[in-house]
Order: structure tokens, then sequence, then C-alpha cells
């Protein structure tokens, strides 16, 4: 690979236990992340996309070490990650930060703004108030906010400007890559723009790599190189961008695409729409996990599961159509 | 702190309270009589310009004894709301994190403790350990720890699913600094709240204990003990009864209302937070 890596997750896999108690075993397992494999290079923008439900949100934690990997590996920058300790994560985690959906819920409503913004350098070293506040000032200015709110709750703040809080702190010790959980998807409209050009501003700025998360395809296609699908627990297409829209090769990628409302009169003829529910990812099919809602669907898709193919320059799809004789739509 | 004043439950619930605690204090320094000097020329007196609330059976100063009787009442809401949010907090904040059997024993020694009936589960342990002032606090702050454990564990078990604490562990913060930073200060108001309601509980857990005879003991002034004594003179002297009677009533309510009144201020402001 000609670009540098720095986050490389290899099969990832997370279970959750449903029901048992103290001593009951759980009657079954939620498979949120179900063999997951992706890299994100230096620099680059790598989108997630997929249905709510579909385990976007794990794969981040998951990448984040919030939560522990069932199988599988995480590696940033060529270090394993998967199976460090809290206090030997804790130097690595300067470079890595997350930013939330809920800008409500991820301030703190008792702690200042300037104790918000520079609470990740707490955790490492005795910095001086002086110092701090130089550096939340820098900071709030950064993503356009005002020395002057330093002071402040975070409830005297919109929606908008929370979440700019949220970013300035995953700014704070200068990460190289954030992971995004659908950053802008609990704002309104005109503020979603603005705040996805600061993060695309601040990419350039800082360096910065993002895994950025989203059911919205319009704002992925925006913001990343790199797109990644996710139904049911695993990656069904990634490709880059640009090819993303036009010649992307997964039946649910297409069917995700048709209903995103294009602005376009003469644009091309939907494909037939998805019937029914995602299912239940306690008990996903066999095979291929959308077989269930495949408008294309084969013998062979309900029994063996599809494997992530080439099908061009960094354009990989998992379908039995497109490894066989070929997919036309 | 003008907003508080605009809440009628506050407002009165702090005006009551503060004459008791100023009761309290003034009797420090200085009391109408010495509340255990007897007087035999003047016993069992109704009110009069020298004995406002009058005297009881030994010529004591029924006013004097109802100031002194309030240091007490305050003594024990502060002892026992102590021991309650100490270890309630502590065992609280243990079985929302650790969850599991932690949790599972934690809350199961609660359930414990709120099946028995407190009153009489006070009177045998005030009786195993011998009537005192101190071991009536000790049986009352013993069952005040369900009362904050549970507040506690309810409280901070939603706020460890809170983004800010998952935002504070992707920055290194270490468990024991989540909890300092993030959880202790936000169940805050809570305790707050629950503490002051508790203290007005304790004032009247200590009277009946006293009036049993198993909390403060003779000659020491207490609200309780006085009405205990009072009650063999009803029919000649009702005034014995009245006064200690009232003192309890009114310092009940007040710090009641005083804990109603924060509720209603505190909470809007909390869900507006939210």
């Amino acid at each position: 690979m000609p670009e540098h890596t720095l986050l490389e997750v290899t099969d990832l896999v997370k279970h959750f236990p449903v029901g048992g108690g103290l001593l009951s075993k759980p009657t079954s397992w939620v498979k949120a992340v179900d063999g997951v494999s992706f890299h994100v290079a230096k620099g680059e923008s790598f989108g997630l996309v997929g249905e709510s439900g579909c385990g976007k949100t794990t794969l981040g934690r998951l990448v984040m070490r919030l939560l522990d990997p069932t199988a599988g590996t995480v590696k940033l920058d060529g270090k394993d990650i998967t199976h460090l300790s809290r206090s030997a994560l804790r130097p690595l985690r300067q470079q890595m930060q997350i930013i939330f959906q809920d800008p409500f819920s991820s301030l703190d409503p008792r702690m200042k703004v300037e104790a918000i913004v520079t609470e990740p350098l707490r955790a490492y070293d005795r910095i001086p108030r002086g110092q701090r506040r130089e550096k939340a000032v820098a900071l709030l200015e950064k993503v356009g906010l005002r020395a002057g709110d330093m002071d402040k709750y975070p409830h005297e703040f919109s929606g908008g400007q929370r979440q700019r809080i949220g970013i300035a702190r995953s700014l704070c010790v200068r990460p190289k890559l954030i992971v995004a959980d659908e950053p802008v998807s609990a704002l309104d409209v005109s503020i979603q723009a603005q705040v996805i050009n600061l993060l695309d501003d601040l990419r350039v700025e800082f360096g910065l790599s993002y895994v950025f998360i989203s059911h919205d395809l319009s704002v992925v296609e925006y913001m990343c190189d790199r797109i990644a699908v996710m139904y049911l627990g695993g990656i069904v297409e990634t490709a880059p961008a640009d090819v993303f829209s036009v010649n992307s090769r997964h039946p649910y990628t297409r069917a995700l695409l048709a209903a995103v409302p294009l602005p376009d009169p003469q644009g091309q003829v939907p494909p037939a729409p998805l019937d029914g529910d995602v299912p239940s990812p306690i008990d996903p099919p066999a095979g291929c996990a959308f077989h269930t809602r495949c408008p294309y669907v084969h013998e062979r898709c309900r029994i063996e599961r599809p494997v992530l193919a080439k099908t061009g320059e960094r354009h990989w799809v998992a379908c039995w159509l497109n490894a066989g004789a070929g997919f036309s739509v | 702190m003008k907003k508080y004043f605009t809440n009628l439950n506050f407002s009165l619930g702090f005006a009551l309270s503060f004459v008791v605690i100023a009761m309290a204090v003034i009797s420090f320094a200085w009391t109408p009589y010495k509340p255990n000097a007897m007087n035999a020329r003047h016993r069992l007196e109704a009110p009069s310009i020298s004995h406002p609330l009058g005297t009881d059976q030994y010529g004591r100063d029924t006013l004097s004894r109802v100031m002194v009787g309030a240091v007490n009442s305050i003594v024990v809401g502060l002892v026992t709301v102590a021991i309650g949010l100490s270890l309630g907090v502590l065992l609280g904040l243990i079985s929302a994190y650790y969850g599991r059997w932690a949790d599972e024993s934690i809350m199961r020694f609660s359930d414990l403790l709120f099946g028995f009936p407190a009153i009489l589960t006070a009177i045998l342990i005030t009786s195993i350990l011998g009537p005192s002032a101190i071991n009536a606090m000790l049986a009352i702050g013993i069952f005040y720890i369900p009362v904050f454990a549970r507040l506690t564990r309810a409280v901070s078990m939603t706020l460890w699913e809170r983004e800010f604490v998952a935002a504070a562990r992707a920055s290194g913060a270490s468990e024991w600094a989540i909890t300092i930073r993030h959880i202790l200060p936000n169940i805050l108001s809570p305790l707050i709240i629950q503490g002051t309601i508790q203290f007005a509980v304790a004032i009247l857990a200590e009277a009946g204990l006293s009036y049993l005879g198993l909390g403060a003991q003779p000659p020491h002034a207490s609200w309780g003990r006085m009405l205990n004594e009072a009650q063999t003179f009803m029919d000649i002297s009702p005034w014995m009864a009245i006064f200690p009677g009232v003192a309890i009533a009114l310092a009940v309510l007040g710090f009641n209302l005083l804990g109603d009144g924060l509720r209603d201020t505190l909470d809007p402001k909390m869900v507006k937070v939210r």
C-alpha cells in the first residue's frame, strides 16, 4: 500500500449478551459488529454509512477502545491496541479522539466550557491553570466560539455551538485520528453545513484522519475520500467517494443511493425499493445478511456468505452477483 | 438566590428552619435560665412574663429547655444525615459502577434494612447498645444508608451511560477521576434535597426514641424527652407538652418544606440543562 496506514481494523467482532443474570448464562447474543475489516490512511477521511442499528456506532466505539472487542484487532499507527490495558492505552489516547452525536449528552452540564475543552489535557500532565486557559481560548477561537464563552455552562449554548465545544475538546490533544459519530445528525440543516465545513477545514489544518460515521449519504459523500457501507454488522461495499455514487455495485448500496432525494430531474431510474425491515442482529440470516431484502437474491446467497472482493481501484464489494457473471441493474 | 425565595415552600421552610437554628445558636450564649436548674417554688407554671413558656415539674424553664433541645435535634439531624450520606453514597457509587454481584448484594442489603419497621429496629439497636443519645443517632443513621445508597445508585447509573463519561474515558481519564469530576457534581443536587428531608425525618425519629426513653438521657433536654415527662402532668399543666410538641412540629415542617422548596427550584433547572 503506497499510503501510510494510520488505522487498521481486522476482522473486528463485537457480540453483546442478551438476557442472563447473575447466575444464568445469556440467552442469546446481539451480533452488533460481525467481522469488519478496513483501514484508514493518514489524512484520509473514511465514511461509514448504514441504517440505524447496523453497528456503525459500536464499530466507532470499538476503534476508540471504549468497548472491548469480542475478537479481531485494532491497530493504530502500526501498534496493536486491541488488548492494551486502560493505563497502557492512556498515552495513545492522545492520538485518537471522538466526537459524539448528541451535543447535549456529550458535555457535562456541571462543568464550565474551559474545563470541558481542556479535560483531555488533565489525563496526561499537570498543566498550569494559566496555560490551560490560553489553550482553551485558542481552541474556542479555532472552532468559531469566543474567548468570553469560556466561563459559561453548556446549557447557555445552542446545539450547534455545543457541538463546536465538543469538537474543540477533541482537538485539545492534537490527535491524528478523530472518530466522528454522527456529528451533525442532531443539528439543523443550516448548522449542519457550518459544522461540516468546520470539520473539513480542521482536517486540512491539523492533518487529521476521520472515521466519519453517518446515516446521511450526502454528508458522507461530501466529507469523505472513501466510503464503506455497513449492513447488519458487516461492510458490504467500500469505494472511493467519486466512484461511490456513480458506480457502486452492491444492491444495498444502490438502494441507499436511490433513497437519497436527488436535485437532478434527469437522474437515473431508481432500482426496486427495499421491502421489509433490517433482520434482527440476534439471529441474522444465514449466507448473505442482505438476502432477505435483496431484489437479486440467488440460491447461493442464502447459503454462503460473500466476502469483500476487489472490483476496481480501492473498490471492494461483498456480493455473489458481483463475483459471478457480473452485475447489472 | 432570588429564584429560591419566589418559591413559597422554600421561603416558609427557610424561615422556620432559621428560627430553629437561631434558637440553637443563641442557646450556646444565652438562655433565660439554666436549662437544668430546678426551682421548687415555680413548678408546673403556666406561661408568664418571667417564664414565657411556663415551667416543668421541677420548676425548670421550658423556654430554656426548648432552646437547648433545638441543639440536640440539630445535632441528631446532622450526625444521622452524615452517617447516611457518607456510607450511602459510597455504597451507591460502588453498586452503580460495579453492577453484577456487588450491586445485587448492596441492594438486597438495602431491601433488608427497608423491610424492617424503622422505629422497631431502632428500638432493638438502642436496647442492645444501651439507651443514649449517640446510640439513637447511630440507629437512625444506619437506616439512612440505604436511602442514600439507592438514590446515588439510581442517579449515577444513568450518568455512567452519558456520553460525557465516554468522552472523559476517550480522553484517558481514570474511573476515579470520572467519579470525582463528573459523577459526584451531578448527583449533588438530589443528595442535598434528600439530605434536607432526611434531616426533618431524623428530628422526628429522635423525638420518638427520646420519648420512649431510648434517646437523650435525663437531665439532658430533648424535645421527645420533654413530651414524655409532660404526659404525666397533662391534666394539671398542658403547657409542658404543648411547647415541645409545637417545636417538633415546626422544625419537622420547616426542614421538610425547605427540602420541597429546594426540589422545586433545583430540579426544573436540571431538566432544562439536560
